[in-house]
């Protein structure tokens, strides 16, 4: 691999550019055999292999991909990072995950436009105002830098924004997160492929696994439509197919489906300086670095694997925004679109060992995966590597549906899920 | 966004309705002798299936009437609107070749079509 850096930025430049090579190899087909596959080529399936091959020595492994890298998910979320949940176990995983970002562009020798600019979570009523500080405390104990904003502080903290009392839901405080922020997903998803790619791990694009074969309750490999791999280990990175590939091993979980949209307006200079979102009238903002301002809220409420949802749900949130941050009812929106997200009964995600020796799954992160990306990877790929869950992994296990110990963030993480 | 039948009011939009989940769960009788297991399979376990998908709706901002329906989740195509406590008909459905592959038309995902082992070599589908 080579890397990236001003003095080779300059050779090339003055040669032609003909020096450089893709950013990861392209297998044309997989090897018979590896020690395992990862399936999904998304942020957290690359971000697995990248921490097998680094941290475990699994260099002969392979990403099976039924798209093209980053092409789910990984790219179509609203990329806002932040670790303000409520919960120690989501603490623990979240700001594992935040202290990973912080140094990941360096890590992997690829600019993933890591920005901490903040995330404000509005308060607009007394209760919630209360339940906030209740947040920003918790946080504190647990590491995460969390501070409450009095309404003229917020104002100064996000100037666009609308504090007229006389507004539906006016805003009377915030809590602000200040390593939250944003980055690009293309690029976190390109600088992990490329890195894995430079430490042996095979990543196969185009290619999807139709089965998981098994005997005797142990996996043995997968049937792709590129032909069969063997391989004592599956780690599932799926997302929204999550349901779909433990099915292939007769495994029920309790995760659903459902469309996830998200769109931008035409660019603008800079207007928005960190990323701001309201529980209570549900819509949250951000602006990238292109000038478009990236808008999101809650998922469709009914099951759908189509990437799409439907526009009363846009409506309802940018009714919101405009109340908010009147100045964009004069921009046009440049594009829409959905993801599908499966989403946990209680809002947590699942990295778990499972009852078939050689399965394992991570998934269930609902519409909050993104921030998890690093964090995610690092654990799941020590569960896979070791067999066993680390401290930070051990609450994420299917079993918590079984016993009961549930992490729930519904409602209690800083944004409805 | 799709347009629903409903039983008693006829075709209205989505937004008229409210989502019941996945239908033909019944609270299981026995359930003083019922371990954790069978209860998590209850109250947490999912189908959550590709394809034709039984499920629950109420015309919330009409009739107030709950019903079900069948609906294909890889395409959004509703095949069959029938009453709480029938049985779901028999219907048929634009399904993926493949269990996480892309129906023929109507899914919304260009980048990742179905890719048959035999079109690999053209590079398969994808924009």
């Amino acid at each position: 691999m080579n890397r990236y850096n001003a003095f080779r930025l300059i050779r090339e430049g003055l040669t032609g550019q003909k020096g450089w090579e893709p950013a990861w190899r392209s297998p044309a087909e997989p090897r018979p055999s590896y020690d395992a596959v990862v399936i999904g080529g998304g942020g957290h399936g690359l971000a697995t292999a990248y921490y097998l091959a680094k941290e475990h020595g699994m260099t002969n492994i392979a990403v099976i991909e039924k798209g093209w890298i980053g092409s789910g998910n990984a790219g179509r979320n609203t990329t806002i990072i932040r670790s303000n949940y409520l919960y120690d176990e989501s603490a623990a995983i979240y700001n594992h995950a935040l202290d990973l970002w912080k140094g990941l562009g360096r890590e992997l020798n690829f600019n993933i436009m890591m920005s901490h600019r903040g995330v404000l979570n509005l308060a607009h009523d007394e209760g919630e105002a209360r339940q906030l500080k209740r947040r920003v405390e918790a946080n504190r104990l647990n590491g995460v830098d969390a501070e409450w904003l009095e309404p003229d502080e917020v104002k100064k903290f996000c100037p666009p924004i609308n504090m007229a009392p006389s507004i539906r839901y006016p805003v009377i405080g915030a809590t602000l997160q200040r390593s939250g922020g944003t980055n690009r997903h293309d690029a976190v998803v390109w600088g992990y492929a490329r890195a894995a790619s430079g430490l042996g791990v095979d990543i196969i694009e185009q290619c999807e696994v139709t089965e998981i074969l098994t005997e005797k309750g142990t996996v043995t490999g997968v049937q792709t439509t590129r032909g069969a791999i063997n391989t004592p280990k599956v780690a599932c990175v799926t997302a929204a197919h999550t349901s779909v590939m433990a099915n292939m091993v007769g495994l029920r979980l309790p995760v659903e489906s459902h469309p996830l949209q998200a769109l931008v307006s035409e660019p603008v200079k800079p207007v928005m300086p960190c990323v701001c979102m309201s529980n209570a009238v549900h819509v949250y903002m951000s602006q990238s670095d292109k000038g478009e301002l990236v808008i999101g809220a809650g998922i469709d409420p009914y099951l759908s694997y189509t990437q799409r949802g439907s526009m009363d749900i846009i409506e309802h949130q940018m009714a919101s925004l405009k109340e908010l941050f009147p100045f964009v009812s004069r921009l046009r929106l440049m594009r829409q679109w959905g993801g599908t997200v499966d989403v946990c009964p209680d809002a947590s995600p699942i990295i778990s060992k499972t009852p078939v020796d050689g399965f394992y799954v991570n998934g269930g992160w609902g519409t909050g995966g993104w921030k998890a990306t690093p964090g995610s990877g690092h654990v799941f790929a020590d569960l896979v590597a070791r067999d066993e869950p680390n401290a930070i992994a051990a609450p994420f296990t299917i079993d918590r549906f079984v016993s009961g110990a549930l992490v729930a963030e519904h409602g209690a993480a800083a944004v409805a899920h | 966004m799709f347009v629903i039948k409903c039983p008693n009011c006829g075709e209205r939009d989505l937004s008229e309705f409210s989502y019941g989940g996945e239908a033909h769960i019944s609270r299981p009788e026995w359930r003083d002798e019922m371990s954790d297991t069978e209860w998590a399979e209850f109250v947490f376990m999912r189908t959550n299936p590709k394809g034709v998908f039984a499920e629950r709706w109420n015309h919330a901002a009409g009739c107030r009437r709950w019903f079900n329906m069948l609906r294909n989740t890889a395409t959004d195509d509703i095949l069959a609107v029938y009453g709480m406590g029938e049985e779901p008909p028999e219907v048929t459905a634009n399904l993926p070749a493949t269990p996480s592959g892309e129906a023929a038309i109507g899914s919304g995902n260009d980048e990742a079509k179905v890719i048959d082992a035999g079109d690999a070599a053209d590079g398969g589908g994808g924009a």
